[in-house]
Protein backbone atom coordinates (compact mmCIF):
# COMPACT_ATOMS: atom_id res chain seq x y z
CA UNK A 1 0.00 0.00 0.00
CA UNK A 2 1.19 3.24 -0.60
CA UNK A 3 0.92 6.60 1.96
CA UNK A 4 1.56 9.95 0.95
CA UNK A 5 2.57 12.44 3.30
CA UNK A 6 1.81 16.40 2.45
CA UNK A 7 4.32 18.97 2.44
CA UNK A 8 3.73 22.32 3.52
CA UNK A 9 6.60 25.65 4.08
CA UNK A 10 6.83 25.23 7.85
CA UNK A 11 5.78 21.12 8.21
CA UNK A 12 8.18 19.29 10.28
CA UNK A 13 6.85 16.24 11.31
CA UNK A 14 6.37 15.22 7.72
CA UNK A 15 10.01 13.18 7.81
CA UNK A 16 8.41 11.52 11.09
CA UNK A 17 5.79 10.50 9.40
CA UNK A 18 7.21 9.46 6.66
CA UNK A 19 9.92 7.25 8.70
CA UNK A 20 6.97 5.16 10.59
CA UNK A 21 5.09 4.27 7.19
CA UNK A 22 8.41 3.89 5.26
CA UNK A 23 10.80 2.36 7.45
CA UNK A 24 8.91 0.83 10.58
CA UNK A 25 5.87 -0.92 8.63
CA UNK A 26 7.88 -1.30 5.27
CA UNK A 27 4.97 0.23 3.07
CA UNK A 28 5.77 2.82 0.17
CA UNK A 29 5.23 6.55 1.17
CA UNK A 30 6.04 9.10 -0.95
CA UNK A 31 6.46 13.24 0.20
CA UNK A 32 4.06 15.45 -2.09
CA UNK A 33 4.64 19.11 -2.07
CA UNK A 34 1.66 21.22 -1.76
CA UNK A 35 1.69 22.91 -4.77
CA UNK A 36 0.83 19.58 -6.49
CA UNK A 37 -2.32 19.39 -8.11
CA UNK A 38 -2.61 15.41 -7.97
CA UNK A 39 -2.24 13.17 -5.16
CA UNK A 40 -1.83 10.55 -7.39
CA UNK A 41 -2.21 6.90 -6.74
CA UNK A 42 -2.66 6.36 -2.70
CA UNK A 43 -4.09 4.36 -0.14
CA UNK A 44 -3.97 7.13 2.92
CA UNK A 45 -3.22 10.92 2.85
CA UNK A 46 -0.89 11.99 6.58
CA UNK A 47 -1.79 15.40 6.84
CA UNK A 48 1.56 16.02 9.41
CA UNK A 49 2.23 18.22 11.54
CA UNK A 50 4.63 21.19 11.76
CA UNK A 51 3.57 25.47 11.58
CA UNK A 52 2.47 25.61 7.81
CA UNK A 53 2.99 28.89 6.53
CA UNK A 54 4.12 29.98 10.19
CA UNK A 55 0.68 29.77 11.94
CA UNK A 56 0.03 32.93 9.97
CA UNK A 57 -3.72 34.65 10.56
CA UNK A 58 -4.71 31.09 12.11
CA UNK A 59 -3.00 27.56 12.52
CA UNK A 60 -4.07 25.88 8.88
CA UNK A 61 -5.85 28.95 7.74
CA UNK A 62 -3.48 29.61 4.57
CA UNK A 63 -2.38 25.64 3.99
CA UNK A 64 -5.73 25.13 3.26
CA UNK A 65 -6.07 26.72 0.03
CA UNK A 66 -2.52 25.46 -1.02
CA UNK A 67 -2.99 23.82 -4.69
CA UNK A 68 -3.08 20.08 -3.36
CA UNK A 69 -5.62 20.85 -0.30
CA UNK A 70 -8.53 20.46 -3.69
CA UNK A 71 -7.17 17.63 -4.48
CA UNK A 72 -7.51 16.33 -0.68
CA UNK A 73 -11.05 17.44 -0.31
CA UNK A 74 -12.05 15.52 -3.50
CA UNK A 75 -10.09 12.25 -2.00
CA UNK A 76 -12.29 12.18 1.10
CA UNK A 77 -15.40 12.88 -0.47
CA UNK A 78 -14.73 10.26 -2.69
CA UNK A 79 -13.93 7.65 0.60
CA UNK A 80 -9.61 8.20 0.73
CA UNK A 81 -8.15 7.40 4.07
CA UNK A 82 -7.16 10.80 5.51
CA UNK A 83 -4.98 11.42 8.65
CA UNK A 84 -4.27 15.13 9.87
CA UNK A 85 -1.73 15.38 12.99
CA UNK A 86 -1.40 18.16 15.11
CA UNK A 87 -1.22 21.07 12.72
CA UNK A 88 -2.86 18.63 10.11
CA UNK A 89 -5.79 18.20 12.38
CA UNK A 90 -5.90 22.37 12.08
CA UNK A 91 -5.34 22.08 8.34
CA UNK A 92 -8.44 19.42 8.08
CA UNK A 93 -10.86 21.46 10.59
CA UNK A 94 -10.02 24.75 8.28
CA UNK A 95 -10.58 22.97 5.06
CA UNK A 96 -14.16 21.59 6.53
CA UNK A 97 -12.90 18.21 6.13
CA UNK A 98 -13.84 17.88 9.93
CA UNK A 99 -16.26 20.03 12.37
CA UNK A 100 -14.94 22.26 15.00
CA UNK A 101 -11.96 24.89 15.53
CA UNK A 102 -8.32 24.56 17.90
CA UNK A 103 -8.49 27.48 19.96
CA UNK A 104 -4.99 28.52 22.15
CA UNK A 105 -4.33 26.51 24.79
CA UNK A 106 -6.49 27.49 27.67
CA UNK A 107 -3.29 27.71 29.90
CA UNK A 108 -1.81 30.46 26.68
CA UNK A 109 1.35 28.20 27.00
CA UNK A 110 2.53 26.01 24.12
CA UNK A 111 2.45 22.48 25.66
CA UNK A 112 5.01 19.47 24.68
CA UNK A 113 4.54 16.14 26.97
CA UNK A 114 3.74 12.83 27.12
CA UNK A 115 -0.14 12.53 27.46
CA UNK A 116 -2.71 9.30 27.98
CA UNK A 117 -5.65 8.76 25.91
CA UNK A 118 -8.04 6.73 26.01
CA UNK A 119 -9.41 4.88 22.63
CA UNK A 120 -13.40 5.47 22.38
CA UNK A 121 -13.46 4.26 18.67
CA UNK A 122 -11.86 0.89 17.40
CA UNK A 123 -14.42 0.61 14.67
CA UNK A 124 -12.08 3.36 12.51
CA UNK A 125 -9.66 2.53 9.89
CA UNK A 126 -7.27 4.10 12.48
CA UNK A 127 -7.76 2.62 15.50
CA UNK A 128 -8.79 -1.36 14.51
CA UNK A 129 -5.47 -2.52 16.28
CA UNK A 130 -6.55 -1.23 19.89
CA UNK A 131 -8.83 -2.60 22.09
CA UNK A 132 -12.22 -0.02 23.46
CA UNK A 133 -11.05 1.77 26.41
CA UNK A 134 -7.53 1.27 25.79
CA UNK A 135 -4.70 3.91 27.29
CA UNK A 136 -1.76 4.80 25.11
CA UNK A 137 0.73 7.25 25.88
CA UNK A 138 1.22 9.82 22.92
CA UNK A 139 3.49 13.45 23.44
CA UNK A 140 1.83 16.33 22.53
CA UNK A 141 2.97 19.37 21.43
CA UNK A 142 0.95 22.42 20.72
CA UNK A 143 -0.02 25.93 21.29
CA UNK A 144 -3.73 25.72 19.62
CA UNK A 145 -4.82 22.56 20.36
CA UNK A 146 -8.15 23.52 22.94
CA UNK A 147 -11.10 21.54 20.43
CA UNK A 148 -14.17 23.37 19.97
CA UNK A 149 -17.35 22.90 18.03
CA UNK A 150 -20.81 23.99 19.27
CA UNK A 151 -22.71 21.85 21.48
CA UNK A 152 -25.34 20.47 19.39
CA UNK A 153 -21.70 19.87 17.27
CA UNK A 154 -20.46 18.49 20.26
CA UNK A 155 -23.54 16.09 20.62
CA UNK A 156 -23.73 14.77 17.34
CA UNK A 157 -20.20 13.74 17.51
CA UNK A 158 -20.99 11.58 20.36
CA UNK A 159 -24.35 10.58 19.02
CA UNK A 160 -22.66 9.34 15.73
CA UNK A 161 -19.22 7.55 17.68
CA UNK A 162 -17.23 9.90 16.17
CA UNK A 163 -14.74 11.02 19.18
CA UNK A 164 -12.24 8.37 18.71
CA UNK A 165 -9.64 9.58 21.53
CA UNK A 166 -10.05 11.85 24.83
CA UNK A 167 -7.40 13.07 27.20
CA UNK A 168 -7.41 11.45 30.22
CA UNK A 169 -5.42 9.88 33.34
CA UNK A 170 -2.96 6.20 32.88
CA UNK A 171 -6.00 4.41 33.78
CA UNK A 172 -8.37 5.98 31.53
CA UNK A 173 -10.20 8.30 33.70
CA UNK A 174 -11.44 11.23 31.86
CA UNK A 175 -11.03 13.96 34.09
CA UNK A 176 -10.18 17.71 34.01
CA UNK A 177 -6.68 16.98 35.47
CA UNK A 178 -5.76 14.80 32.60
CA UNK A 179 -7.22 18.00 30.13
CA UNK A 180 -4.10 19.70 29.15
CA UNK A 181 -5.52 22.25 26.70
CA UNK A 182 -9.10 22.58 27.64
CA UNK A 183 -10.39 20.96 25.22
CA UNK A 184 -13.97 20.24 24.65
CA UNK A 185 -15.30 17.35 26.66
CA UNK A 186 -11.27 16.42 26.69
CA UNK A 187 -11.84 15.60 23.17
CA UNK A 188 -8.06 14.87 21.76
CA UNK A 189 -9.34 13.05 18.36
CA UNK A 190 -11.86 13.10 15.58
CA UNK A 191 -13.75 11.36 12.90
CA UNK A 192 -15.52 12.42 10.26
CA UNK A 193 -19.35 11.02 9.56
CA UNK A 194 -18.10 8.79 7.10
CA UNK A 195 -15.34 7.18 9.70
CA UNK A 196 -12.48 7.84 7.14
CA UNK A 197 -10.85 11.08 8.19
CA UNK A 198 -8.96 11.01 11.14
CA UNK A 199 -7.56 14.43 13.44
CA UNK A 200 -5.60 14.35 16.22
CA UNK A 201 -3.73 16.90 18.10
CA UNK A 202 -1.13 14.32 19.59
CA UNK A 203 1.63 12.95 17.76
CA UNK A 204 1.89 9.35 16.94
CA UNK A 205 4.59 9.35 14.75
CA UNK A 206 6.90 10.68 17.38
CA UNK A 207 6.25 6.99 19.59
CA UNK A 208 5.90 4.21 16.93
CA UNK A 209 9.24 2.86 18.62
CA UNK A 210 10.89 1.29 21.59
CA UNK A 211 13.94 3.02 21.18
CA UNK A 212 11.70 6.27 21.62
CA UNK A 213 10.45 4.74 24.64
CA UNK A 214 7.08 3.92 23.05
CA UNK A 215 5.62 1.93 20.60
CA UNK A 216 1.92 3.12 21.49
CA UNK A 217 1.87 5.37 18.01
CA UNK A 218 2.54 2.85 15.89
CA UNK A 219 -0.75 1.32 16.47
CA UNK A 220 -2.66 3.74 14.33
CA UNK A 221 -0.58 3.26 11.74
CA UNK A 222 -1.08 -0.16 12.13
CA UNK A 223 -4.44 0.06 12.06
CA UNK A 224 -4.42 1.77 8.44
CA UNK A 225 -2.64 -1.20 6.62
CA UNK A 226 -4.69 -3.67 8.42
CA UNK A 227 -7.53 -1.66 6.84
CA UNK A 228 -6.25 -1.27 3.62
CA UNK A 229 -4.21 -4.85 3.11
CA UNK A 230 -7.38 -6.49 4.68
CA UNK A 231 -4.53 -8.63 7.05
CA UNK A 232 -2.67 -8.39 10.93
CA UNK A 233 0.66 -7.45 9.72
CA UNK B 1 -10.07 52.86 -3.90
CA UNK B 2 -11.63 51.62 -1.13
CA UNK B 3 -9.66 50.92 2.15
CA UNK B 4 -11.08 48.65 4.14
CA UNK B 5 -11.14 48.26 8.22
CA UNK B 6 -11.72 44.29 9.03
CA UNK B 7 -12.11 43.75 12.72
CA UNK B 8 -12.18 39.79 13.64
CA UNK B 9 -13.19 39.15 17.40
CA UNK B 10 -13.64 35.61 19.15
CA UNK B 11 -17.40 34.89 19.55
CA UNK B 12 -18.85 35.75 22.77
CA UNK B 13 -18.94 32.22 23.56
CA UNK B 14 -16.09 31.62 23.15
CA UNK B 15 -13.17 31.69 26.35
CA UNK B 16 -10.50 34.63 25.81
CA UNK B 17 -7.47 33.31 27.66
CA UNK B 18 -5.24 36.16 26.36
CA UNK B 19 -7.99 38.58 26.93
CA UNK B 20 -7.95 37.48 30.46
CA UNK B 21 -4.06 37.79 31.36
CA UNK B 22 -4.34 41.24 30.00
CA UNK B 23 -7.31 42.14 32.38
CA UNK B 24 -5.17 40.99 35.17
CA UNK B 25 -2.33 43.37 33.89
CA UNK B 26 -4.32 46.07 33.46
CA UNK B 27 -5.49 45.22 37.11
CA UNK B 28 -2.20 45.21 38.53
CA UNK B 29 -1.39 48.58 36.74
CA UNK B 30 -4.24 49.90 38.99
CA UNK B 31 -7.04 50.07 35.74
CA UNK B 32 -9.42 48.07 37.91
CA UNK B 33 -11.76 49.55 36.13
CA UNK B 34 -11.67 47.56 33.22
CA UNK B 35 -13.71 45.16 33.77
CA UNK B 36 -13.19 42.23 30.52
CA UNK B 37 -10.78 42.21 27.48
CA UNK B 38 -11.38 40.52 24.46
CA UNK B 39 -8.13 40.18 22.11
CA UNK B 40 -9.03 40.00 18.31
CA UNK B 41 -7.23 40.57 14.82
CA UNK B 42 -7.18 43.66 13.29
CA UNK B 43 -6.40 43.49 8.93
CA UNK B 44 -6.50 46.36 6.76
CA UNK B 45 -7.30 45.99 2.94
CA UNK B 46 -7.15 47.71 0.30
CA UNK B 47 -9.77 47.21 -2.45
CA UNK B 48 -9.38 48.70 -6.26
CA UNK B 49 -13.34 49.77 -6.30
CA UNK B 50 -15.07 52.43 -7.46
CA UNK B 51 -18.63 51.14 -5.97
CA UNK B 52 -18.88 51.14 -2.16
CA UNK B 53 -21.18 47.76 -2.45
CA UNK B 54 -18.87 46.06 -4.73
CA UNK B 55 -15.98 46.63 -2.43
CA UNK B 56 -18.22 46.17 0.66
CA UNK B 57 -19.18 42.52 -1.00
CA UNK B 58 -15.39 41.89 -2.18
CA UNK B 59 -14.14 42.05 1.54
CA UNK B 60 -17.16 40.24 3.10
CA UNK B 61 -16.81 37.09 0.98
CA UNK B 62 -12.54 37.89 1.73
CA UNK B 63 -14.06 37.34 5.53
CA UNK B 64 -16.24 34.78 5.18
CA UNK B 65 -14.10 32.44 3.38
CA UNK B 66 -10.33 33.05 4.69
CA UNK B 67 -9.71 36.04 7.32
CA UNK B 68 -12.66 35.17 9.92
CA UNK B 69 -12.99 31.51 10.99
CA UNK B 70 -16.78 31.59 11.67
CA UNK B 71 -16.97 28.60 13.97
CA UNK B 72 -14.52 30.61 16.45
CA UNK B 73 -14.63 34.73 14.86
CA UNK B 74 -16.67 37.42 13.95
CA UNK B 75 -16.36 40.20 12.19
CA UNK B 76 -16.93 44.16 11.40
CA UNK B 77 -16.05 45.74 8.43
CA UNK B 78 -15.50 49.83 7.93
CA UNK B 79 -15.00 51.17 4.54
CA UNK B 80 -13.08 54.27 3.98
CA UNK B 81 -12.68 56.23 0.54
CA UNK B 82 -9.09 56.45 -0.52
CA UNK B 83 -7.22 57.68 -3.06
CA UNK B 84 -4.44 56.29 -4.62
CA UNK B 85 -1.70 53.53 -3.52
CA UNK B 86 -1.62 51.63 -0.82
CA UNK B 87 0.47 53.69 1.93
Amino acid sequence: MTFGVLVFPGSNCDHDAYHVTRHVLGQDTRFIWHKEERLGDVDVVIVPGGFSYGDYLRAGAIARFSPIMNDVVRFANEGGLVVGICNGFQVLCESGLLPGALLRNASLRFICKPVYLRTEQTDTPFTNALRPGQVIQVPIAHGEGNYYASEEVLDDLEANGQVVFRYSTADGAVTPEANPNGSARNIAGIVNARRNVLGMMPHPERCAEAILGSEDGLLIFRSLVNHVLGAAV
Amino acid sequence: MFKAHVAVTLRPSILDPQGKAIQHALHNLGATAIERVRVGKYIELWVEEDDEAAAEAIVREACEKLLANPVMEDFTIELERVEGEPA
